[in-house]
């Protein structure tokens, strides 16, 4: 495999804004916050970046509008969401486009018709919306049939959501901080019902904020006086459109399999050499379907892995350290980028002591799942590749 | 049973025979004249060999249960729950989703036999449930 042009490049800020079910603050003040955090974080001001990827949800801030906010100063201007979006900057700079790129986002006010559920749970297409299908019961599909094929329990969904859960209890950030008081796998069996097997609490929340990122290139971001995190390797794998056919497990189960291989290659690691795992958790089971497809475990065994406090900080393999999906935050286009901030933020030591693995120097994170026919992967080191 | 107010399929050019089809009482699906691959929601092409030789067919309507979920928090109250979506593995071996009818929740399997069960709910929209069959 060539070497990465990843490997050139690494994330110097990473912030999130305050996040909350409603937070009750304009959409634009938010994103200038997710900003400016950012900037702030990796030492640096606007007058510094000439690459922008710059979006908000509902007021629909564009990074070309961003750019000319800023003063129209000539910019690279990106166009992908989360994951895409960090290693379409890291091309940029690696290839001389732009030095350093501020990537941000943030939504605040989308989720208003509170009879229904929240719009980005709700596709329109015809061979979708008739059956009152949406997220949860997508993913609701996937997860039965993996039952079905291999036994995987309830309780072992329960344990990923309680894991996930009590780690947003021990963050002050989490929109569901609960000052360290643990959730247990009883209480998410015994929340009610939404699709089964899921019960409310193996369900990602809705939540409003804002997240950023700045990236530049390793040889600059090492005179900046932050630590840098670089990037080891990436991969995007795409099966089609979300929320549209069917989810069929035999075709979509292992998506994301192939975006960690070549994360893994291109990094010259394994899936033994990750220290922590901030993957995607719009849905308890989707922890246990990566895992798989992602090689820490064989197909049929994420069930019995993430049992046992295996998946918790001070576990083999903490899962979702910040509380992700489930309790931190799900916000927009946000929440995909706060799975490499979370990262970098586990390997900066910068999360709350009770959540921080001592001496992680690997992450993987992802976006994406089975029932949305996407899954992309990035792996972070404290080190560079 | 679902109310009349669910959001209901506009057909396109593309679809418009699955629907046409549905308010028929025929499970309408394309297939390739080629390589024989059923082909499911419509496509212009065949997504398995690429060639431009699609042409709809008459499923026979019958398959299994792949997978399911019970629903409980409906994505709108036009839903009324619990209600069971499905994904129907056909006879011919394409999936499609769906809602079951006529059979209790907790009598719902993975592999269970099902057949189409065609409900009209406008003039000009028809929808393939499915319920269970001896």
């Amino acid at each position: 495999m060539p070497r990465s042009p990843l490997h050139d490049v690494a994330i110097v800020g990473a912030y999130n804004t305050r996040q909350a079910r409603v937070l009750e603050q304009p959409e634009t003040a938010v994103l200038l916050d997710a900003m400016r955090g950012a900037l702030r974080s990796a030492g640096l001001a606007f007058a510094d970046v000439d690459g922008i990827n710059v979006s908000s949800s509902v007021r629909r801030w564009n990074p070309r509008e961003v750019v000319q906010l800023l003063g129209g100063r000539p910019c690279w201007t990106g166009v992908e969401i989360g994951i895409p979006a960090v290693m379409e900057a890291a091309f940029a700079i690696a290839s001389g486009m732009a030095t350093t790129v501020l990537v941000a986002t943030a939504q605040a006010a989308e989720y208003t018709e509170r009879n229904l559920t929240a719009p980005w749970t709700r596709p329109s297409n015809e061979f979708v919306e008739c059956w009152g299908l949406y997220t949860a019961a997508e993913f609701a599909l996937i997860a039965r049939r993996h039952m079905h094929l291999y036994g995987t329990k309830p309780e072992a969904l329960a344990e990923v959501a309680a894991s996930i859960r009590t780690h947003g209890a021990k963050n002050p950030e989490a929109v569901y901080y609960k000052h360290g008081e643990a959730v247990t796998p009883a209480e998410v069996l015994a929340s009610r019902l939404v699709a089964d097997p899921f019960h409310l609490l193996d369900c990602a929340i809705t939540s409003e904020g804002g997240a950023g990122l700045v990236l530049t290139s390793a040889e600059r971001a090492r005179d900046l006086g932050v630590t840098p995190i670089y990037l080891l390797g990436g991969g995007v794998d795409r099966q089609g459109m979300s929320y549209v056919g069917p989810p069929v497990w035999d075709r979509y189960g292992e998506v994301g399999g192939r975006a960690a291989r070549l994360a893994f290659a291109s990094a010259g690691l394994g899936p033994a050499d990750v220290d922590v795992a901030e993957l995607y958790d719009p849905f308890s089971f989707e922890i246990i379907r990566q895992l798989e497809a992602m090689g820490f475990c064989k197909p049929g065994e994420g069930g019995d892995f993430v049992m046992d406090g295996r998946i918790a900080v001070g576990g083999e393999l903490p899962v979702v350290t910040n509380g992700g999906l489930l309790s931190f935050s799900h916000a927009g286009l946000a929440q995909l980028l706060q799975k490499p901030i979370a990262a970098v933020q586990q390997l900066r030591g910068e999360l709350p002591a009770a959540l921080t693995v001592p001496g992680a120097e690997v992450a993987i994170t992802s976006n994406g799942g089975a029932g949305a026919l996407f899954c992309d992967v990035l792996l972070l080191g404290k080190e560079p590749a | 049973m679902p109310k009349a107010s669910i959001p209901l399929p506009r057909p396109t050019n593309l679809s418009r025979p699955h629907w046409d089809g549905c308010k028929e009482g025929v499970l309408r699906v394309q297939r390739c004249r080629d390589c024989g691959h059923f082909v499911f929601i419509p496509q212009p092409i065949c997504t398995r060999c690429h060639a431009d030789a699609l042409e709809w067919v008459a499923s026979s309507g019958r398959g299994t249960v792949y997978s399911y979920t019970v629903v409980h928090r409906p994505p709108r109250p036009a839903f009324a729950v619990p209600y069971i979506v499905a994904i129907v593995e056909l006879e011919e071996g394409w999936h499609m989703l769906t809602n079951l009818v006529d059979v209790a929740p907790a009598d719902v399997q993975v592999g269970m036999p099902v057949e189409a069960s065609f409900r009209p709910m406008s003039d000009e929209i028809t929808l393939p449930y499915f319920r269970p069959r001896g």
